[in-house]
């Protein structure tokens, strides 16, 4: 298996405060690769560094083994896409104007788009399932729509690598198991590295090949998912009273959290 | 499948087309009405080259022709403008006059004119410098995230053009002689005082900076999803958001330099586009050029030709125009 995402020694800090120290793994291709840690871990600023958005002060990065410094900005476009926590809708565009938009690093001068831009459109459309959507405005769709719509987006980039951060946050639990599917689906029928950062243990159990746990900016442990959300690791990373059991749907790692009036 | 996936270069045809029809009349209907002369007249006067009447024809093509094509020039500018901040502020709100940027290039204006300068290179560039400062000062004050923030951004704007007014009208009172009558008419708004050669410069400035924001108008789309997002889609942010910065204020202090403070276009014109046309700005943009100059041509005829006397300040019918409008639009989009 090849590497997609090799990252060496990788620090940050904001003004005196270190937020990613000395952080070193690497992504298999092919994966679906999920980053989970309490909130402050540094999830959302590894994720930003791996997009390309923020500009690690040490370390080494390396997208399919070329440094990232090496690539031009669209050609990176092209091999990374990303989905932020959400996009602001104060200028609705429709559905289909925004996902046209993922065609971008591909563009020449003017940004027009040429009749293969919208049939690779439209495959995002029917792979996402927003295909009835196209004509509407983003501020007119709801939360879980708006992800499928954003992600259809990333999808129309047509990249190898795709980044999300905190996808399910704020979904109802049909459209969480909807988005997974949907990463899944990403994964097995276009081979489509899937790196993402939830909050959801359970949700990242039961989907991911690797599991990244992250605290204070350091890799507590990475592993698969029964190897590594075990109780001691797991109450000391977020520090509450937790249980640790074995999900009914087979050999997986099932969390429950523990409220304090069950402590007795 | 119900797939509305309209192709583009289509649809700014289309908008272009119309709009330049749009456009063509209200030019013509600005040369056709004024105090003098009737329709006939200047029918007669256009298309027949011996016409009797001589004065007549000095009106239309030395007076009135230049004048409506600065109201156009000014117009399209002005409300292209108002576009290009409120998609690099990514706030609907954003216009040159509202963000104090067009009273930064009046104050600059004021004070090539208080030098003596001449209009042209140098009260445009004072006035251009001008907007530069106040573009400045907007970005220091709502710098980092807040410029996010539409409160922060707006209440720094009017803080900046209250601040601009008391410049203004510091400046003013400092002057007492001949130039004092000049500065004052031209705050208002004058287009009265166009002439070919004027106007010819005038375009030769804005006609660069039309299709350098026309290159750049997919990169507006992509910005306005974010600057982060934009930068994963391979946008040099840095260099759009400069370019397009630059380009604007050079614009709108240019225009400023010409004919003075004239508010609402920018803030108007792209917003009723928009709830017309959609966001995409490869539409908007040159949609607001046609769109903002009918717009600015019609205001001048009616502020021309409305009042039995004289004329009023074309500054006057955009915001009588413009605010009613503005609050309508804005009712209506339920923000």
């Amino acid at each position: 298996m090849n590497t997609a995402i090799n990252i060496r020694q990788l620090s940050h800090s904001f003004g005196n405060r270190a937020v990613l120290r000395n952080l070193s793994f690497s992504v298999t291709e092919g994966d679906l690769f999920i980053i989970i840690g309490p909130n402050g871990s540094g999830k959302t600023t590894l994720m930003r560094a791996i997009a390309g958005i923020l500009k690690p002060q040490r370390g080494e990065m390396e997208i399919f083994g070329r440094q990232l410094s090496n690539y031009k900005r669209k050609e990176f476009a092209r091999s990374v896409a990303f989905v932020p926590q959400g996009l602001p809708i104060d200028f609705p565009f429709t559905v289909a104007e925004l996902i046209l938009m993922g065609r971008a690093p591909y563009h020449s001068a003017f940004g027009i788009e040429q009749k293969k831009d919208y049939e690779i459109a439209k495959q995002a459309m029917r792979f996402t399932e927003v295909e009835q959507l196209a004509a509407r405005k983003l501020d007119q769709l709801s939360g879980g729509e708006q992800q499928r719509v954003f992600i259809a987006r990333a999808i129309c980039q047509e990249s190898q690598i795709l980044l999300l951060d905190e996808p399910t946050a704020s979904l109802d639990l049909a459209h969480q198991v909807r988005i997974m599917d949907l990463m899944e689906k990403l994964k097995t029928e276009k081979g489509v590295t899937v790196v993402m950062v939830s909050h959801d243990i359970n949700l990242a159990a039961m989907y991911s090949d690797q599991l990244l746990l992250l605290r204070d900016g350091k890799i507590v442990c990475m592993g698969l998912p029964n190897e590594i959300l075990n109780f001691s690791t797991l109450e000391e990373t977020y520090n509450c009273k937790l249980l640790v059991d074995n999900s009914p749907l087979g050999n997986l790692p099932r969390v429950t959290v523990v409220p304090y009036k069950f402590l007795k | 499948m119900r797939l509305k996936l309209s192709n583009i270069v289509w649809r700014i045809l289309a908008v272009s087309l119309i709009l330049a029809i749009v456009l063509a009349v209200s030019i013509l209907t600005g040369l056709f009405f004024g105090p003098t002369g009737s329709v006939k007249q200047t029918l007669a006067t256009i298309f027949q080259k011996e016409t009797l009447n001589s004065m007549h024809q000095t009106i239309i093509w030395q007076i009135r022709f230049p004048r409506v094509l600065l109201a156009t020039l000014v117009g399209a500018t002005l409300s292209l403008g108002g576009l290009v901040f409120q998609a690099l502020l990514r706030n609907p709100l954003a216009e040159p006059y509202i963000l104090g940027i067009s009273g930064g290039s009046a104050i600059g204006a004021i004070s090539g004119i208080m030098l003596g300068l001449s209009r042209f290179p140098g009260v445009s560039l004072t006035a251009f410098l001008g907007s530069l400062a106040t573009l400045g000062l907007i970005l220091i004050m709502t710098t980092g995230q807040s410029i996010l923030k539409k409160e922060s951004l707006l209440l720094s704007g009017v803080m900046v053009n209250a601040f601009c007014s008391a410049v203004i009208l510091f400046l003013i009172s400092l002057t007492h002689d001949s130039r004092l009558h000049n500065i004052l008419f031209w705050l208002m708004g004058d287009l009265s005082t166009a002439d070919m050669r004027q106007v010819a410069i005038l375009a030769a400035m804005l006609f660069p900076c039309f299709v350098l924001i026309f290159w750049l108008s997919h990169s507006m789309n992509l910005l306005l999803m974010g600057k982060e997002l934009a930068q994963t889609m391979g946008v040099n942010i840095k260099l759009v958001t400069l370019v397009l910065l630059v380009t604007a204020s050079f614009m709108v202090s240019a225009t400023v330099s010409y004919c003075g403070l004239l508010g609402f276009i920018g803030l108007v014109m792209p917003h009723l586009l928009r709830l017309l046309l959609g966001s995409d700005h490869r539409v908007l943009v040159p949609a607001c050029i046609m769109g903002g100059g009918a717009f600015l041509a019609i205001c001048d005829l009616l502020a021309r030709t409305l009042p039995e006397q004289g004329e009023m300040p074309p500054g006057v019918i955009t915001a009588l125009i413009g605010a009613p409008l503005f609050i309508f639009l804005l009712k209506k989009s339920g923000r």
